[in-house]
């Protein structure tokens, strides 16, 4: 049962990474524009570089 | 129902590692919303970017296509009048909107927070799940232990921040000695974790970890989607009211300055150029035209205004130019004095109990009973304080108000988001309750029923040669009456006479010269015939009579059919008007509405929408002037179209975004479902209860059937709330 001592802190901490990136998602308007942002990819706008 | 509130300043990664807060503070830089009606796919999204991006002076271009807007940064000096145009011209539809009115959803701190604690209960639910299956699939001794420790030290920190909006609503509650919905939640929540950390402490078999978290989960789920589901409203109602930008242009020593109307003081010269709305009351100093009060008054028959006249803010210039000295400002102008009407009305409609309240009456105190029997009981049988703790906190766990909780928001949110797409924009959290109760309707007629734009009647009456000269002078103005005159006049085919040295004079009309002779277009007694009650343009073609073009208002689309429809679904339709007897008489006879009400005031209208609600009737009103604000804020429930004023909008439950009027008989028929899958909700979950509190007080639920009941119970209570979509 040892195992577990690595398998329980590694599935805490990998479920913590999935919140703490939902936070930053959520902290930078990411859920804003939904509908646009899914369209967007279909741009090729930008295909080369980032916008600036 | 994939809306989201807040305008996106940066909706990517990139932008928000640029410093987009120092722009705000720079004096150099401007920013304005469009709002873009026109827009649905990846190539507008591109196209309008592009297109303002390339305009000089933007600095930066953003779409949001989920709430049609553009936001844009750019130079001072830019205004969004200049930048109209350029989209137009490439076939994109847009309205400046003002920024401050959208202030309030700018920064949605609320909606986010809710949706972090979401998260929060969410992972922790799952995590403390993970191990609590473990344990019921007879994980014993020092594992068990160990797992509840480790559930323990995920739930105390997760509970602390995800329950928080339940902690501050229960401890709001009991400060004043009620008790709400909130109060037996935090009871179970505390109680639960307080034995199950005992019983961990004592290596028991039981502990309620993950009920706790689930259950803060799933209360959490219908308290945000109650939230979503009138912060999209709230967002929509805004834009309506950020669409009337209020600007008016100050004359000072001749030039002529665009100004917040805000900025106004008593005693400044100010322009309303034809069409443009009066932006505060006072008295006209120069100039002549003619002003709709339709809007205040219900009237339908422009008003003849010349230097001297008072105006009030909200009347509409018709024809020509008029320069007015502000008498009243702000606050103290005719159309806000209105809002004092409108706030005492309302106090009678707060005094409504939802039915998640009436269900909250019952059950908390039900709840509280039911759990300290059940600790009396088993304490005086077995004298076994540890064991009836744990029975208690079971009993509170299973009863505790999951379905309950999600039961109200779930209806609501499926029922808002259907008629959304109908164009309807349920603004108040209880309106569709109302709104299925109702039995009585009453409706305005001018902009309601109407459309506020005239139609010719007698266009057949008239010789050849008359139409041809009318026509003529019509073409030349931009009056409602000549715009329908010559619409009219064009569909039928006729072709304007050679008439020369065409005019307007503002308020009058318009004359010109045909065959050496003047002949003149406009109000009856600048043409010398009588003024009866009827809209009418009098043409006076130089040979015999005047003679005159009757119109009528013409109907808004779908009015008949909605008062076809309510009148089959069996309720009373009334029409009060402040318009004149005739025209009212003439429009209800159309509808088939058989009691009306001509030349009402304001007053009148609320007094019999009280007098009725006083018989035990429940109204719907359906208004949009100044003049119906009160009575709206009077019914039990009020609807009022897009066009409306700001206050008559602000008064009423639900807006209608779009011409239509049929869709009102469809919301009450919806909200006549929702009520009723409310009250299912309510059975399914008492179902639930029945069967679960037995056992549980029976000292046989365990966390499993606990968690099994609250999950079971929630789901059916959503699925049954998405059968209305």
């Amino acid at each position: 049962m040892s195992v577990l001592a690595y398998l329980i802190p590694i599935s805490l901490i990998l479920g913590s990474v999935g919140l703490a990136a939902f936070f930053y998602t959520l902290r930078s308007n990411q859920y804003d524009d939904p509908e646009g942002d899914s369209r967007r990819i279909l741009s090729d706008e930008w295909d080369d570089k980032p916008k600036p | 129902m994939t809306a989201q509130l807040r305008p996106s300043l940066a909706a990517c990664p990139a932008c928000v590692a640029a410093p987009h807060d120092s722009a705000e503070q720079a004096p150099t830089e401007a920013r304005l919303a469009l709002s873009l009606p026109g827009i649905h796919c990846q190539a507008c999204i591109s196209a309008v970017e592009r297109e303002l991006s390339a305009h000089p002076g933007i600095h930066s271009a953003r779409v949001n296509l989920t709430l049609k807007r553009a936001l844009i940064e750019a130079e001072p000096d830019l205004r969004a009048a200049d930048l109209i145009p350029v989209l137009e011209s490439i076939g994109y539809e847009a309205h400046e909107l003002d920024l401050a009115a959208l202030a309030a959803t700018q920064n949605d701190k609320a909606g986010r927070d809710l949706l972090m604690r979401l998260a929060v209960a969410f992972f922790a639910s799952m995590n403390v799940m993970l191990l609590s299956v473990s344990v019921w699939s007879g994980a014993s001794d020092a594992t068990r232990d160990m797992f509840h420790w480790i559930s323990a030290a995920i739930t105390f920190p997760a509970i602390i921040f995800a329950a928080q909006p339940f902690f501050a609503n229960a401890w709001t509650a009991l400060r004043v000695g009620r008790l709400n919905m909130d109060v037996p939640i935090v009871l179970a929540l505390v109680l639960a974790l307080a034995t199950s950390l005992w019983e961990t402490s004592l290596s028991g078999e039981h502990a309620y970890f993950d009920a706790a978290l689930t259950l803060t989960f799933f209360l959490l789920a219908g308290r945000y989607l109650d939230y979503r589901t009138r912060a999209v409203a709230r967002s929509a109602a805004e834009e309506l009211a950020a669409l009337e930008v209020p600007r008016a242009i100050r004359l000072l020593d001749g030039d002529e300055y665009e100004v917040p109307v805000a900025d106004l003081a008593i005693g400044d010269l100010i322009l309303v150029r034809p069409g443009g709305r009066m932006p505060v009351d006072g008295e006209i100093i120069e100039g002549r035209s003619e002003l709709d009060r339709s809007l205040l008054t219900g009237e339908t028959l422009p008003v003849f205004a010349e230097p001297g006249l008072a105006v009030s803010a909200g009347e509409v210039n018709l024809t020509g130019p008029l320069t007015i000295r502000a008498t009243a400002v702000g606050e103290d102008t005719s159309l806000h004095r209105m809002t004092d009407l409108v706030a005492i009305a309302e106090s009678g409609r707060s005094r409504y109990t939802s039915l998640a309240d009436s269900a909250a009456k019952l059950y908390a105190p039900g709840v509280h009973i039911l759990s300290a029997l059940a600790f009396a009981g088993w304490y005086l049988y077995t004298f076994d304080l540890r064991m009836a703790l744990n029975i208690a906190a079971a009993v509170l766990i299973i009863t505790c108000p999951c379905a309950l909780g999600l039961a109200v928001p779930a209806v609501t949110t499926a029922a808002s988001g259907r008629l959304f797409k109908r164009g309807m924009l349920i603004k108040h959290a209880t309106a569709l309750e109302r709104l299925a109760e109702v039995d009585t309707v009453v409706f305005d007629k001018t902009g309601t029923l109407t459309a506020g734009a005239p139609q010719v009647t007698n266009l057949g009456d008239h010789a050849r040669g008359d139409l041809e000269i009318a026509l003529a002078l019509a073409e030349g103005s931009s009056h409602p009456l000549s715009v329908a005159l010559t619409r009219a006049a064009r569909t039928a085919g006729v072709k304007p006479a050679g008439v020369q040295d065409i005019t307007e004079v503002p308020g009058y009309g318009a004359e010109g010269l045909f065959r050496g002779q003047r002949v003149r277009l406009g109000r009856a007694a600048w043409v010398g015939a009588e003024q009866d009650s009827q809209t009418a343009a009098w043409l006076d073609s130089g040979s015999g009579e005047a003679q005159a073009f009757l119109f009528t208002d013409a109907l808004r689309p779908g009015a008949a059919e909605a008062v076809q429809a309510l009148k089959d679904a069996g309720k009373d339709v009334l029409l009060i008007s402040g318009d004149s007897t005739g025209a009212v008489e003439d429009l209800a006879g159309r509808l088939g509405i058989a009691k009306w009400v001509a030349e009402a005031l304001p007053a009148d209208k609320s007094a019999r929408v009280q007098m009725l609600t006083e018989q035990g009737k429940k109204v719907l009103m359906v208004g949009d002037g100044l003049n119906d604000t009160a009575a709206l804020a009077a019914a039990h429930v009020s609807i009022s179209p897009a066009s409306a004023l700001d206050a008559a909008r602000v008064a009423s439950d639900i807006v209608l975004l779009g011409q239509d009027l049929s869709p009102i008989a469809e919301a009450c028929a919806v909200a006549q479902k929702a009520t009723r899958r409310i009250r299912e909700n309510f059975r399914i979950a008492t179902l639930y209860n029945v069967i679960a509190v037995p056992l549980a007080i029976a000292g046989l639920a365990t966390p499993l059937i606990a968690a099994l009941a609250m999950s079971t119970s929630s789901i059916t209570v959503s699925l049954n709330a998405l059968r209305l979509r």
